[in-house]
C-alpha cells in the first residue's frame, strides 16, 4: 500500500459546501414537469375490517387526477412486499403484506387509498374526502398478551401471533449454572423508538408509458434493493428501472427497505401516466416508518463469588408489529452478542418474535447490538452489586483477552484490547476522584452515579459465508474505479451515504491507494444507473466491506498501470516500482510516470500485445469475517431525588474502530451515535394507547427528540487495534456510539439510586418513573 | 398535513376586525403571530373558514405604564417583552417568563394577545394574568382574569371579540418562575410562578389543570404564616392535573409541591 | 381566492398571487424555487424551516405567505455573498457541524440570528439560542463548537457581525 497521506487525515468534507449553502438535493427538491402529488389515506384503527371505500367525493374534489385503492393496484403491483428469510430461517409464519390494505388493516397508519392530484394541497384536501367504512376489530398491542393462547389475532387469517421462536444454544448451560454461587434474574426492557431521520421519507416516480421504463427518486439507504424489489413487482427489469437517491437526510436504519409508498407511487405513475411525488409528513412518518427496538429480555445469570461469570440464559421477546419488517429478524443478533466482551462457559438464548397491531419494527442504529450491550452490561452491574465488587473489576476479571476469540455461538471476534479502553476511560474521567466526590455528595443528600459500558459489536456485514446461511443474502459490496484519459478518477460504489461522508473518506482511500491527488477523485453512489449492484449502507459496513471493494478495484488498476509502465519503459513488470502514484524502473526514480500519463497511454495506440484499452476495474468484495469494534464509555450523572430529574455531568468515551480514515468523521459518528443512545435512555418512547391502538406520541411535540440543551459535551478518545481481517485494518463506527451509550446512562442512574436500594432502572428514565421508584423504595 | 383552505382578511382597525368576524361567522378566527394556531391547523385539528389577521392594526403593539398598571398591547411579542426595559422594572416576572416561552423563532412571532386568547393552561402568561388579577381588554369589554378562563382552550371571549391589551398591576416585589420540562423548549410539565405583592404572595400554576390556576390555598397558608413547605403542601387543592405522555398526574401533584417550595425559596433568596 | 403578496427575498423583490393557506416555506421552495429551506415536522418543533423575516429568525412552516407580505426574507441561499461563505457557514464546514445536512440550513439561520443578538454567547446561551432546532446526526457537539468558532471568527474580523444579513431587528416596542 502506498505511504499514506490522506488516510488518517482530518480533512473537511467535500459534501458540505452545497449543504451549508442550501444547494443540497433532497427528495422534496426533485421536481418534474407535469408532476402530480400523492397523498396516502391511512387507517385510523389499529385493527379493522374494511367494509367499503367510497372515493366519489374525493374524485370530485378540485385538481384530483385519481383516487386509487387496492383493487386498482392489484393488476399493476405483482406481489407483496419482500420479507427476506433473514436471520431466523425457520419462521413460524411469514404473512404477506401487499403495499395497500384490501379488506383488513392491522395497524394505525396502514395505507388504504391514495389520492393523486395536481399539487400537494389539493391531494391532502381530497384525501380528507375518502370515506372508508371500517368495522373495528379487537387489537392486541402488548407483546405478552399477544403470546397468550386465545389472544385476539393481529390479522384474522393467522393461526396465532407468533412470527418466530428460535433457540440459540451456546454450551452446556446446566453445567455452568451448577457451578454458580449466585444466580440473579432480571427483566430488561427496550422501548419502541422512532429512528426520526430529520428528512422524512419520500419518492418521485416517473414511469414512461409504452416504453416500460421507470425512474424512481427516493430517500433510501439501499437504492439497489429498491430497484430489485419495486422494479420486480412492477415488472420492469433492472436495465430499465433506475433508482436515484441524491442527498439523504438521515436514515438510521429506517430507510433500508422498500416501503409500500414506493410501490404505490410507482404504480400510480404508471396508472396516471404522470410523474408522481409523495412526501411523507412528520405525523405520517411517526405512524408509517419502521420503528426500532420494542423488546423485552428475561435474563438469568450465574456467577461465582469471586466475580467469575459462568452462564447466561435469556429470552428475547420482540415486538414485530403487524408484519415482519424486511430485516426485523436481524435483531435476534442480540442473542448471539448477549455475552458481550466477556468469557462465558455457556449462554443459552431464545428469541420469540411476536406480532402486534403496530407498525413494524426493523433495524434502528445498532439493531440488536445496543440491546445486547444493554443487557449484558446491566447484568454485569447487578453481579457486581450483589457481590459487593467494583463494576470495573467484574468486567476486567471476565474480559476476553486472546484473539481471535470464538464466542459461545461460533462467531469469531477479530481483535480487541478491552482492558486498555477501560483503563483509558477510567483515567480520562478520573474515576477515583469521581467516586470520592460521590461519597461526599451522598453525605450531603445528593445522588450522583457512575455508569460503565464496555462493549463489543459485530459489524461489517457481512461475510457471505455467515450471512447467506442466516439471511439468504450475500451482503457483499461493489466498486468500479475508472481512470479517465487525463487522470481524473471516477469511483462508483454500491453503498450509499446518508450523512456519513463517504464522498470524502472513500476519496481519501482512493487518493492514497492510486497515488493520485484527492481532488481528482470523484465518488458516485445512490444512482443505480451509474453504480454496480450493492447492498447499501447499514450495519457499519460501508468502510469495512465497501471500502475494501474500492481497494480491490484500485489494486487491479495499479496492476494494469504497472504493465503499462513496464511497456513504456521497455522493462520487465517485476522491475516496476510504484511509489505514491509514480511508476519507475527500480533504481531510476528520476524517470517516473504518473498514473495520469499511464492512463492517457491506456486509451491511446501502441498498447502491449493483447492488452485491452482503458484503465478501469470492477470488484466485488466478500469479507472473510465480520469486524468487531469495541470500547468503554463512562457516564456520570446526578439524580434529583425530589423531581426524578437526571443531569449528565460527564460523558467519557474511548472507542476502537481499528484504523481511522478521517478522525473528524469518526468523532462525528460517535457524537451522533452516543446522543441517540442517551436519548433512548432518558427521553424517547413510542406510546400507543393499549385500548384503542392509537398512537399517543404522534407529533414531535409529544415524541421527545432532545435539543442541544439536553445533550452533554462528549469527551472522546480512542485506541487503535487494527482488524486483521482486512487490508485497511478498519472496523466500523456508524453504530458504536448508540450501541454503547444507553446502558452507560442507565447504569449511572442505577448507581446513583443504590442508596435507596434500587437495583434496576428501565428506559426511558423519565422523571416521574424515577420519582415513583424512589418513593416506593423509601416507603 | 396541509391546512384546510380558508379566507383571509387583514383589517386596519379593531372595528374592522370585529365586523369581519361578524361577516365570516363563528368559524372565523383571529390570527396574530399564529404560533399556536398554525400548527393546530396543519394537523387539521383547527379548521377555521376565515382568518382575520390583526397584525396590521396600529396601536396594539405598545407597552404603557400609568397609575400603578402596565398595559401591554395584544400584538406585543414575546421577544418584545424579553427586551423591554420598562417591563423589566414594572413587571419583571413576565419578562422572566418570556425567556422560557417556546424558542427564539416562536418568540419572534408569538404575541401575548395570542397566548391570552388561546386560553391554554400551558400558556405561561395566563397563570400570571390570573394570579395578579390582570384585566383583559377587548374591543367590547374588560374581563377580569379570574372570570376569563372557563375550560380547556375556552375563555370568556365571544366570537367577535378581539383581545387588544392586557393590563397588569405593576409588580415589583420579589418573584420567581420555575418551568419544569423534559426538553428546554417544551411546555411545562408543571410551571410555578410566585410574586410578592405588598406583604403577601401570589402563586400561579401553569399546565396543571384544564385552565391556568391560581394557588389560592397556598397563598392563604403563606398569609397565615405557614412555612414554604407547609404552604406548598396545600397546592393539591389548587390544581387538577391529568396524566399524559409527559408525566403521571400523581407525579405532577408531587412536583408542584416541590417546585412551589423551590420557587418561593428562589424568590426570597434572589432578593 | 388568491391574495397578492410582495416581498423581498434575499434582496430580490417579487410579487405573486397565492392562496392564503400557502405556507411561507412552500412559497419559498415551490414558488420562489429556493429549496434550501427544509421541512421536517408539522408542529413547529424542528426548526429546519428557519428563515429570517426582517432580520429575525422564524419558522417558515408556521407562517402563511400572506403574513409575510411586504417583508424582507433571508434564506440560506442569501447568506453567502459573492461566492464567499458567511463565517457561520464556514464554521459549520470547518467543525463538521453537519452530517446529513438536512437540518443544517435551519441551524445556520438560527445561529445567524443568535449571533446578531449576542455576538459572544456562552455555551448555555448557544443552547438556549438554538433550542428551537433539532438535529439527529451530530449529537449537537460540533454544532455548539461551530457556533462558538463562528462567533470568535466574526468578533476577530472586527466587522459588524451581521453585515451580511438583510433587514434589521425590530426595535423594542418601548424602551
Amino acid at each position: 500500500m502506498a505511504v499514506t497521506s490522506m488516510i488518517g487525515a482530518r480533512i473537511q468534507r467535500r459534501e458540505d459546501p452545497k449543504l451549508i449553502t442550501g444547494h443540497g438535493n433532497f427528495i422534496d427538491d426533485v421536481n418534474l414537469v407535469n408532476m402530480a402529488h400523492m397523498s396516502v389515506v391511512r387507517s385510523p384503527h389499529a385493527h379493522a375490517r374494511i367494509r367499503s371505500i367510497d372515493t366519489s367525493a374525493a374524485m370530485a374534489s378540485k385538481g384530483v387526477v385519481a383516487v386509487l385503492t387496492a383493487a386498482d393496484f392489484k393488476p399493476v403491483i405483482g406481489g407483496p412486499l419482500p420479507v427476506t428469510n433473514s436471520f431466523v430461517a425457520d419462521k413460524k409464519q411469514v404473512p404477506e403484506q401487499f403495499p395497500i390494505a384490501a379488506d383488513e388493516v392491522a395497524y394505525a397508519g396502514e395505507p388504504v387509498a391514495v389520492v393523486v392530484a395536481d399539487d400537494r394541497y389539493l391531494a391532502d384536501d381530497a384525501a380528507q374526502l375518502v370515506v372508508v367504512d371500517y368495522e373495528p376489530l379487537p387489537a392486541v398491542m402488548d407483546i405478552e398478551k399477544a403470546m397468550e393462547p386465545g389472544s385476539p389475532l393481529v390479522k384474522s387469517d393467522r393461526p396465532d401471533n407468533i412470527g418466530w421462536d428460535a433457540a440459540f444454544p451456546g454450551g452446556d448451560i446446566d453445567a455452568a449454572f451448577a457451578e454458580a454461587d449466585v444466580v440473579l434474574k432480571q427483566r430488561i426492557g427496550q422501548q419502541r423508538v422512532f429512528p426520526t431521520a430529520m428528512e422524512t421519507r419520500g419518492c418521485v416516480a416517473d414511469y414512461i408509458p409504452y416504453d416500460n421504463r421507470c425512474t424512481l427518486w427516493t430517500s433510501t439507504q439501499v437504492p439497489h434493493f429498491i430497484r430489485l424489489f419495486v422494479g420486480g413487482a412492477l415488472g420492469v427489469p433492472e436495465s430499465q428501472f433506475r433508482v436515484v437517491s441524491h442527498d439523504v437526510g438521515g436514515g438510521f436504519g429506517a430507510k433500508l427497505r422498500p416501503y409500500p409508498e414506493e410501490y404505490l407511487a410507482t404504480a400510480a405513475s404508471k396508472l396516471t401516466e404522470r410523474p408522481v411525488k409523495w412526501i411523507e409528513d412528520r405525523t405520517e412518518s411517526l405512524q408509517a416508518t419502521t420503528q426500532g427496538r420494542g423488546q423485552i429480555f428475561d435474563v438469568e445469570v450465574a456467577a461465582k463469588r469471586d466475580g467469575t461469570l459462568l452462564g447466561l440464559k435469556f429470552t428475547q421477546l420482540l415486538d414485530i408489529g403487524a408484519y415482519h419488517g424486511v430485516f426485523s429478524a436481524f435483531q435476534v443478533v442480540a442473542c448471539l452478542l448477549g455475552g458481550g466482551c466477556y468469557t462465558w462457559k455457556a449462554i443459552n438464548a431464545r428469541s420469540i418474535g411476536v406480532f402486534t397491531n403496530r407498525m413494524s419494527t426493523d433495524p434502528y442504529r445498532g439493531a440488536g447490538r445496543p440491546e445486547a450491550t444493554h443487557l449484558v452490561e446491566r447484568i454485569v452491574d447487578l453481579v457486581a452489586l450483589e457481590l459487593g465488587m467494583e463494576p470495573a473489576e467484574v468486567r476486567r476479571k471476565n474480559f476476553i483477552t486472546s484473539f481471535p476469540h470464538t464466542n459461545n455461538f461460533g462467531l469469531v471476534y477479530d481483535s480487541g484490547e478491552y482492558a486498555k479502553s477501560l483503563d483509558r476511560a477510567m483515567a480520562n474521567i478520573d474515576y477515583p476522584a469521581l467516586r470520592k466526590r460521590q461519597e461526599e455528595l451522598r453525605a450531603q443528600g445528593r445522588y450522583t452515579g457512575i455508569g460503565f459500558s464496555t462493549y463489543v459489536e459485530i459489524c461489517g456485514l457481512g461475510p457471505s459465508s455467515a450471512t447467506a446461511p442466516a439471511a439468504g443474502i450475500a451482503l457483499v459490496e461493489s466498486s468500479m474505479v475508472r481512470v479517465h484519459p487525463t487522470g481524473s478518477v471516477t469511483v462508483s460504489v454500491g453503498t450509499h451515504s446518508h450523512g456519513q461522508g463517504h464522498e470524502t473518506t472513500f476519496a481519501q482511500i482512493v487518493a492514497d491507494t492510486l497515488g493520485v491527488p484527492y481532488d481528482s477523485v470523484e465518488i458516485r453512489h445512490g444512482d443505480t444507473g451509474d453504480t454496480p449492484f450493492g447492498y447499501g449502507t447499514y450495519g457499519s459496513r460501508s468502510l469495512a466491506v465497501g471500502g475494501m471493494a474500492i481497494m480491490a478495484s484500485c489494486h487491479k488498476v495499479v496492476e494494469k498501470a504497472k504493465k503499462l509502465a513496464a511497456h513504456a519503459f521497455e522493462a520487465s513488470e517485476e522491475d516496476i516500482v510504484v511509489d505514491q502514484g509514480r511508476y519507475f524502473v527500480r533504481g531510476n526514480p528520476s524517470e517516473a510516470k504518473a498514473l495520469a500519463e499511464l492512463a492517457f497511454a491506456s486509451y491511446g495506440a501502441g498498447l502491449p500485445e493483447g492488452m485491452e484499452h482503458g484503465l478501469e476495474a470492477v470488484s466485488y468484495f466478500d469479507p472473510p469475517n465480520f469486524v468487531w469494534p469495541f470500547g468503554c464509555h463512562i457516564c456520570a450523572v446526578e439524580v434529583d431525588p425530589e423531581t426524578g430529574g437526571v443531569s449528565i455531568d460527564r460523558y467519557v468515551a474511548v472507542d476502537d474502530c481499528g484504523n481511522v480514515i478521517n478522525p473528524m468523521v469518526v468523532d462525528g459518528q460517535l457524537h451522533g451515535g452516543i446522543a441517540q443512545g442517551i436519548s433512548q435512555a432518558l427521553f424517547e418512547e413510542v406510546l400507543y394507547d393499549d385500548e384503542t391502538g392509537q398512537m399517543l406520541t404522534g407529533t414531535m411535540l409529544d415524541y421527545f427528540i432532545p435539543t442541544m440543551a439536553e445533550m452533554p459535551h462528549f469527551e472522546l478518545d480512542r485506541t487503535v487495534t487494527p482488524s486483521p481481517t482486512n487490508e485497511l485494518g478498519v472496523k466500523g463506527i456508524g453504530e458504536a456510539g448508540t450501541i454503547a451509550s444507553s446502558i452507560a446512562v442507565i447504569n449511572a442512574i442505577t448507581d446513583a439510586l443504590t442508596p435507596f436500594g434500587i437495583k434496576h432502572v428501565e428506559m426511558p428514565a423519565r422523571p416521574d418513573r424515577l420519582w415513583s421508584m424512589i418513593k416506593e423504595a423509601r416507603a | 398535513m396541509i391546512t384546510a383552505p380558508f379566507e383571509y382578511a387583514r383589517p386596519r382597525s379593531v372595528d374592522e376586525a370585529q365586523s369581519l368576524l361578524n361577516k365570516y361567522g363563528s368559524d372565523a378566527k383571529v390570527i396574530a403571530g399564529g404560533q399556536s394556531l398554525i400548527p393546530l391547523m396543519r394537523l387539521r385539528l383547527s379548521q377555521p373558514t376565515a382568518l382575520i389577521d390583526i397584525q396590521g392594526i396600529r396601536g396594539l403593539n405598545e407597552v404603557r405604564r400609568d397609575n400603578g398598571s402596565v398595559e401591554i398591547g395584544a400584538l406585543v411579542r414575546h421577544v418584545d417583552i424579553q427586551r423591554n426595559a420598562m417591563l423589566r422594572e414594572s413587571l419583571p416576572i413576565l419578562v422572566e417568563m418570556s425567556n422560557d416561552v417556546g424558542d427564539n423563532q416562536v418568540r419572534n412571532l408569538g404575541t401575548i394577545g395570542g397566548v391570552i386568547a388561546h386560553g391554554d393552561a400551558a400558556g405561561d402568561y395566563n397563570a400570571v394574568a390570573l394570579m395578579l388579577d390582570a384585566e383583559i381588554i377587548t374591543n367590547k369589554r374588560r374581563h377580569q382574569a379570574r372570570d376569563f378562563y372557563r375550560d380547556i382552550f375556552t375563555t370568556a371571549l365571544e366570537h367577535d371579540e378581539v383581545v387588544t391589551a392586557v393590563r397588569f398591576p405593576v409588580s415589583t416585589g420579589r418573584f420567581a418562575y420555575t418551568k419544569f420540562r423534559r426538553r428546554l423548549y417544551d411546555w411545562a410539565i408543571a410551571g410555578v410562578a410566585v410574586q410578592e405583592t405588598g406583604s403577601s404572595w401570589r402563586v400561579g400554576y401553569v399546565n396543571l389543570a384544564t385552565t391556568p390556576r391560581r394557588g389560592s390555598a397556598v397563598e392563604a397558608a403563606l398569609a397565615g404564616g405557614a412555612s414554604a413547605a407547609d404552604a406548598a403542601a396545600q397546592s393539591g387543592s389548587d390544581i387538577d392535573p391529568t396524566s399524559d405522555v409527559r408525566a403521571t398526574a400523581e407525579y405532577k401533584r408531587h412536583l408542584t409541591q416541590v417546585l412551589t417550595v423551590r420557587t418561593l425559596q428562589k424568590a426570597t433568596m434572589a432578593a | 381566492m388568491t391574495q397578492s403578496v410582495a416581498m423581498t427575498i434575499n434582496g430580490r423583490r417579487r410579487e405573486d398571487h397565492v392562496e392564503p393557506r400557502l405556507l411561507l416555506v412552500h412559497y419559498l421552495r415551490e414558488v420562489a424555487g429556493l429549496t434550501g429551506t427544509h421541512i421536517a415536522c408539522d408542529t413547529s418543533q424542528c426548526g429546519a424551516c428557519t428563515v429570517l423575516i426582517d432580520g429575525e429568525a422564524v419558522k417558515s412552516c408556521s407562517v402563511f405567505t400572506v403574513q409575510a407580505d411586504g417583508r424582507q426574507v433571508t434564506t440560506i441561499e442569501g447568506l453567502a455573498e459573492d461566492g464567499v461563505l458567511h463565517p457561520i457557514q464556514q464554521a459549520f464546514w470547518n467543525e463538521h457541524g453537519l452530517q446529513c445536512g438536512f437540518c443544517t440550513p435551519g441551524f445556520i439561520m438560527a445561529a445567524a440570528y443568535l449571533l446578531r443578538q449576542n455576538p459572544s454567547p456562552t455555551d448555555e446561551e448557544i443552547e438556549r439560542g438554538l433550542e428551537g432546532n433539532l438535529c439527529r446526526c451530530t449529537g449537537y457537539e460540533n454544532i455548539r463548537k461551530a457556533v462558538r468558532s463562528a462567533s470568535q471568527a466574526m468578533n476577530r474580523a472586527g466587522a459588524e457581525p451581521t453585515a451580511q444579513l438583510v433587514g434589521s431587528a425590530a426595535a423594542p416596542v418601548e424602551d
